[in-house]
C-alpha cells in the first residue's frame, strides 16, 4: 500500500471515530504535559542552581598564594616550605594567564581610601571605606541583573560602582533597617549617577634616607605596632624607607548595585569597586601590603591571585598545574558535580511521575485501539478479502496510534509549556510579592519539546503493538461470517 | 508452488481437506475435494447448508488454508504460499462477492471500489479510469457518491461487483450472491455475472443453494454433501465461453 493511502485510509479511520479518537489524544496530550512540566521543572531548577553557583564564581576560581609566607586567604592549603619559593610576580601573573582553560587573572586587590561626594549640595563628610576592583568579566555576574546604572565603559576608565547602602550613606540617608536589599529611589540614584566622587588614598614612594619620625612612618606605625623596633634598627642598611603619599583621583559613578559582584572568596565588606587597570595604575597602598613593604623584593609581588577558568570542570586541571609550579592553591571543586547528580536523579524521579500519566494514556490508545478492531471486524475482513495484506491492516493501525501519539504530544507539548509560564508567572508575582528577584523555575528547552513528541510517538506505537497484530491476525472468514 | 494441468485450467483442487475443530470434535468441512474449472467456465458449487461449499469457495478465495491437498489457480499453488502472496493473489487473480455484499458502510460507491486498488498500489488517475469503467460496466455510473446505506440490494451487489472488477481478476468467485435479493433483482445481477463470464471471459465460481438458478446461468452444476462431492452434471444447455473442460 502507497504512503498516502495508508494516511488517507489511517485518517479516515480516526475521523470515524471523531470524539472516542479526540479523547484519547486528550489524553496522551494530559500525560506527555505533565511529562514536559515535570522535566522543565527539573531542567528550569538545575538551569536556576548552576547559573547561580556559575556567577558567584565560587566554582571556577583558584586563588594563587604564594609560598613565601603563610598568608593569604586563611583556608589556603599549607604547604611545605621549599627552599627557594616563586613569588607571585607579574611573571607568575602572565604565567597563569597563558595557561589554557584560564579565562582570567586578577589580583585581590583591596585598599582603603576616603570618599567625598563631589556634589554642591550634598558637601558630606569624607567617608573612609574599603575600596576594592572588578575584573571586565564581573560585567555578567548576577549583581549586575539589577545594577541602577551601568558597568564601566572601558576597562580603564575613571569610573566607579558602589553598593546601594554606601551610596544611601553619601547622601546621607538613614541605612535600610534589616539589611535590606532596597533599590535607591530614581531621584536618589539619579543624585549619585553620573555624579563625581573623590577618591583621597596613598601611594608608596621609596625614599631615601627619610627620618624616621616623620608622617609616613608615623602613619605605618599605627596601622602596625609590630614594626616599632624595625623602623629603627634597620635603618640606613637598606633602602626600604618609604613615603606613603597622600594623592587624589576624580571618579565618575556609574553604577549602583545591592550586592557585591563577584563576591567570590571576598573577605569583609567592599563597598566601592574601581575597574581593575584603575586601581593597578593608582598604585594605592592595600590593606594587606605592609607585609611586602617589610620584606626585601625587588619587584612587585602579589598577595593572590585569582585564576578564573572557562569551565568549572577544568579547575582541578588548572591547579594541579599550578601547584606544580611551586604555588599554593585553593578552589571549591566537585561541588557542581555533586549538583549535577543530584540533578539526574531529581530529573529521574520527575521523569518516572511525568511518565506514570502518559503510561496511562498509553492504555487509554490500548483501548480505543482494540475498541475499534471490535467495531471494524468486519471492515478488517472486507479489506483482508480485496486484498489487504496482513502488513497492510498492521500499519493501517500503527499509524492510527502513530498519529494520535502525534498529535497528542504536540498538544502535550504545547500544554506543559503553557503549565510552565502560567506556573512561572505565578511564582513570579508571589516573589515580587516578597520583594523577592523574579526567577524562572520553568525552563522548556527545545530538545524536552523534541523529546516529548518523540516520546509520545514511540510510546503510542508500543501501545498500538497489540492491537495491530490482533487485527493483523484476524481470520477474514470469520470476520466477514454473516450472521 | 506448482504448476499443474493444461493451459486451458483456471482452478484445480486436489484431495483438499479443510477440517474445523468445535469444541473437541472435528468437523471436516471440507473432505478431499477434488476438482477443476476451465478458464471461462461457469460452475456452480451446490449443496445444502453446512455441505462445506462455502468452505470450498473461501479455500479458493484464498481466504482459508486447507489442512491438505493442493488448489492450484492460475499454476500456482495457494497452499504452499506465503501470508504476503495470498493476499498478492487475492488483489489480482481473485475479485469476490458474497450473500450480504460487504461494502463498507463508511465508504462512498467510489471509494468502495478504489479500495482494493489501493492494496493494488494503482495510481490514482488510473483507479479513477478503472473505477469509471468497473461503475459502467454495472450501469452505476451516476451513483458514484453515494453511500451503501442510500441504494438497494440489488445495487449494493452491483457495486460489489464492480468492486470485484476493479483489479481485473481472472476469477469470480460468489458466495450466494442472490441470497439477500428478490427473484427479479437476483435474475439481474446473476445476469450481469453471466455477462462477465461472457464479455470478459471470467472464470466463474458461485456457491449457491437454488438449482433452478445454478441451472440457468452455470455451465456445469457441482453436487457436496458433508464436505465431500457427491455429483457433478454438466450443463448441456448452456454454450461454455472459452475451451472448458
Amino acid at each position: 500500500m502507497r504512503a498516502y493511502d495508508l494516511v488517507e485510509l489511517a485518517g479516515r479511520n480516526l475521523r470515524e471515530a471523531g470524539l472516542r479518537n479526540s479523547l484519547t489524544t486528550l489524553g496522551i496530550g494530559v500525560g506527555v504535559a505533565s511529562l514536559v512540566a515535570m522535566l522543565s521543572l527539573g531542567v528550569g531548577l538545575q538551569k536556576l542552581a548552576t547559573r547561580q553557583l556559575g556567577r558567584s564564581g565560587l566554582f571556577d576560581t583558584i586563588i594563587v598564594t604564594s609560598r613565601q609566607d603563610g598568608r593569604g586567604p586563611r583556608f589556603a592549603q599549607a604547604a611545605p616550605v621549599v627552599a627557594q619559593p616563586k613569588p607571585l610576580d607579574d611573571a607568575a601573573r602572565h604565567g597563569f594567564e597563558r595557561m589554557p582553560e584560564v579565562a582570567e587573572v586578577y589580583p585581590n586587590f583591596s585598599a582603603v581610601g576616603d570618599i567625598r561626594l563631589d556634589n554642591a549640595n550634598l558637601k558630606g563628610d569624607g567617608h573612609f571605606t574599603v575600596v576594592g576592583t572588578l575584573p571586565q568579566s564581573a560585567r555578567t555576574s548576577e549583581a549586575m541583573d539589577e545594577m541602577q546604572g551601568s558597568f564601566f565603559s572601558a576597562p580603564d576608565a575613571q569610573e566607579v560602582i558602589l553598593l546601594t547602602d554606601f551610596g544611601r550613606e553619601l547622601l546621607g540617608l538613614p541605612p535600610e533597617p534589616r539589611n535590606a536589599d532596597v533599590k535607591l529611589s530614581a531621584d536618589q540614584a539619579k543624585q549619585l549617577l553620573g555624579n563625581y566622587i573623590s577618591l583621597r588614598y596613598h601611594t608608596r614612594e621609596t625614599a631615601e634616607s627619610q627620618p624616621a619620625n616623620n608622617k609616613t612612618a608615623k602613619k605605618k606605625a599605627e596601622a602596625d605596632p609590630d614594626g616599632l623596633d624595625q623602623a629603627g634598627s634597620l635603618e640606613g642598611e637598606d633602602a626600604q624607607t618609604f613615603n606613603l603619599v597622600p594623592r587624589q583621583v576624580r571618579l565618575k559613578i556609574v553604577g549602583i548595585v545591592s550586592s557585591e559582584p563577584n563576591r567570590g572568596f571576598r573577605q569583609g565588606r567592599t563597598p566601592v569597586f574601581l575597574p581593575l587597570a584603575v586601581a593597578e595604575s593608582l598604585n594605592m597602598v592595600q590593606a594587606g601590603e605592609l607585609w611586602n613593604t617589610l620584606r626585601p623584593a625587588a619587584s612587585k609581588t602579589y598577595i593572590a591571585l585569582m585564576v578564573r577558568v572557562n569551565r568549572s570542570k577544568a579547575v582541578t586541571q588548572v591547579e594541579d598545574e599550578i601547584k606544580k609550579q611551586g604555588f599554593n592553591t585553593f578552589s571549591i571543586v566537585d561541588a557542581s558535580k555533586g549538583i549535577t547528580r543530584f540533578f539526574k536523579f531529581l530529573d529521574m524521579f520527575l521523569a518516572i511521575f511525568g511518565s506514570m500519566a502518559l503510561a496511562v494514556a498509553s492504555l487509554g490508545i490500548v483501548n480505543t485501539l482494540v475498541m475499534a478492531i471490535l467495531e471494524r471486524r468486519r471492515e478488517i475482513g472486507i479489506m483482508k478479502a480485496l486484498g489487504a495484506s496482513d502488513g497492510d491492516v498492521k500499519r493501517i493501525f500503527f499509524f492510527e496510534a502513530a498519529t494520535m501519539g502525534l498529535l497528542g504530544g504536540m498538544l502535550g507539548a504545547g500544554l506543559g509549556w503553557l503549565i510552565g509560564h502560567v506556573i512561572n508567572f505565578g511564582t513570579n508575582i508571589w516573589l515580587q510579592r516578597q520583594e523577592l528577584r523574579p526567577e524562572n523555575f520553568w525552563y522548556v528547552p527545545w530538545w524536552l519539546v523534541a523529546l516529548a513528541l518523540g516520546f509520545s510517538v514511540l510510546v503510542s506505537l508500543f501501545a498500538g503493538l497489540y492491537p495491530a497484530s490482533r487485527a493483523a491476525r484476524l481470520d477474514p472468514v470469520q470476520a466477514l461470517r454473516h450472521d | 508452488m506448482t504448476t499443474n494441468g493444461s493451459e486451458n485450467e483456471s482452478v484445480r483442487t486436489v484431495a483438499v481437506v479443510r477440517h474445523y475443530k468445535l469444541g473437541r470434535s472435528i468437523i471436516p468441512a471440507v473432505d478431499g475435494v477434488s476438482l477443476a474449472a476451465g478458464r471461462g467456465e461457469f460452475i456452480a458449487l451446490l449443496g445444502a447448508s453446512g455441505s462445506g461449499k462455502s468452505t470450498l469457495l473461501n479455500l479458493i478465495a484464498g481466504l482459508d488454508r486447507p489442512d491438505s491437498g493442493a488448489i492450484v489457480v492460475e499454476g500456482s499453488d495457494l497452499a504452499t504460499m506465503t501470508s504476503e502472496q495470498l493476499a498478492q493473489y487475492r488483489r489480482h487473480t481473485a475479485g469476490m462477492v458474497f450473500q450480504s455484499f460487504n461494502l463498507v458502510p463508511t465508504m462512498t460507491l467510489y471509494e468502495n471500489v478504489e479500495l482494493p486498488m489501493r492494496f493494488a498500489e494503482v495510481r490514482r488517475r488510473e483507479r479513477r479510469a478503472r473505477a469509471q469503467e468497473a461503475l459502467e460496466r454495472v450501469g452505476l455510473s451516476d451513483r458514484m457518491q453515494h453511500r451503501p446505506s442510500e441504494m438497494s440490494g440489488g445495487e449494493q451487489q452491483r457495486a460489489a461487483l464492480a468492486r470485484a472488477l476493479a483489479n481485473r481478476p481472472k476469477i469470480l468467485l460468489a458466495d450466494e450472491p442472490t441470497g439477500n435479493l428478490d427473484s427479479k433483482t437476483g435474475k439481474e445481477i446473476m445476469d450481469l455475472i453471466q455477462e462477465l463470464n461472457r464479455t470478459l471471459e471470467m472464470t466463474v465460481i458461485m456457491v449457491t443453494h437454488e438449482r433452478p438458478l445454478a441451472e440457468r446461468y452455470a455451465h456445469r452444476l457441482v453436487f457436496l454433501g458433508d464436505g465431500k462431492l457427491v455429483g457433478e452434471l454438466e450443463n448441456s444447455r448452456l454454450e461454455k465461453i472459452g475451451a472448458g473442460r
